[in-house]
C-alpha cells in the first residue's frame, strides 16, 4: 500500500494503474446502468410510473 | 359610481406584506407536490438517475464522518483505530462522491439536461464540482501528515505561478483547514440544495426522442 504506483505509458498518455482502474470501472457501471432493468411499479394511464 | 364592464379585468391588489408575497411566490413555483413527489415520469425508472442521488448520500456520509474528525482532532484521528475507521470513512466516501458525481455528469451530458429552462441548473452543478475539488485538495492540506505537507510544498509553486498564492497561501494550514471544515463546505452543501430545489421545480428532463422534448 505505502509503495508508489505502476504506471502505464502509451505515447503521450501516462496514467497509473489505480487511477486507470477506476475509469475503467466508471464506464462499467455507466454502461450497466443503462442496460441493467429498473425494478418498475405499476404505470397508471398517463404514463407515470 | 363604478359598475363591472365585461371584458375589462381589473388589476389583482399587490399583497400588503413581503411575507405575503415571498410565499404566494414559492407556492406558486414549488408547490409541496413538486418538493416531494411520490409519482415520477415513466422514463426516470432508469439506474442513470439513481447516481444523483447516491452522490447526495455520499455527501451525506462526507459531512458526518468530517463533523466527527473535526470535533476529535488529528491525534484521534491519526493514532486510535476508530479515528483511523472513521478517517477513512471520510476518505472514501469522497471518493465515492466524485465517482458518482462524474457518472451522474456523464448520465446528463448524454441526455442534455440544459434543455428547456434547465440550464441554471447545469451551471449550478458545475460550480458544485469546482467547489468540490477544492474542497477535497483542502482536505488533502488537512491530513496533518508528511502527504499532506508534501502536497502543500509541491502544491506551492503551482499556486504562485497562477497568481492566487497571495490570498491561498497552501503553506498556512490554519487557512486550509478552516476552509476545508467551514467556509468550502457550506459552499458545497448550499449549492447542492439548491441544485436539488432546482431539479424538484423543473422536474426532471424528458428523453430527447420524446414528443416535444428535442429543443
Amino acid at each position: 500500500m505505502d509503495s508508489p504506483a505502476t504506471y502505464l505509458h502509451w505515447g503521450f498518455i501516462l496514467i497509473s494503474t489505480p487511477n486507470l482502474l477506476v475509469i475503467g470501472g466508471m464506464l462499467v457501471l455507466f454502461a450497466i446502468a443503462l442496460v441493467a432493468p429498473f425494478p418498475h411499479g405499476g404505470k397508471d394511464e398517463d404514463g407515470h410510473g | 359610481m363604478d359598475t363591472a364592464r365585461p371584458g375589462l379585468v381589473e388589476p389583482k391588489p399587490e399583497p400588503p406584506s413581503w411575507t405575503l408575497r415571498v410565499r404566494q411566490q414559492i407556492e406558486r413555483r414549488l408547490p409541496m407536490d413538486h418538493l416531494l413527489p411520490d409519482r415520477q415520469p415513466y422514463y426516470v425508472g432508469s439506474w442513470v438517475y439513481v447516481f444523483g442521488v447516491v452522490t447526495i448520500a455520499a455527501l451525506g456520509w462526507v459531512v458526518v464522518s468530517g463533523v466527527v474528525l473535526a470535533f476529535m482532532g488529528p491525534q484521534w484521528w491519526h493514532d486510535s483505530s476508530l479515528g483511523r475507521f472513521v478517517n477513512s470513512i471520510h476518505f472514501w466516501s469522497v471518493q465515492a462522491f466524485f465517482i458518482f458525481m462524474v457518472l451522474h455528469l456523464w448520465g446528463q451530458y448524454f441526455m442534455a439536461g440544459w434543455r428547456q429552462g434547465r440550464a441554471s441548473t447545469w451551471l449550478i452543478g458545475v460550480v458544485i464540482f469546482g467547489v468540490s475539488i477544492l474542497t477535497a485538495f483542502t482536505g488533502y492540506l488537512s491530513q496533518q501528515n508528511f502527504d499532506g505537507q508534501y502536497i502543500a510544498i509541491n502544491a506551492k509553486d503551482a499556486m504562485n505561478a497562477a497568481g492566487a498564492g497571495a490570498f491561498f497561501n497552501v503553506l498556512n494550514f490554519g487557512q486550509m483547514y478552516g476552509l476545508h471544515v467551514m467556509l468550502l463546505p457550506i459552499g458545497v452543501i448550499f449549492l447542492v440544495a439548491w441544485h436539488i430545489v432546482m431539479v424538484r421545480m423543473r422536474g426532471v428532463v424528458k428523453p430527447i426522442d420524446a414528443e416535444g422534448a428535442t429543443r
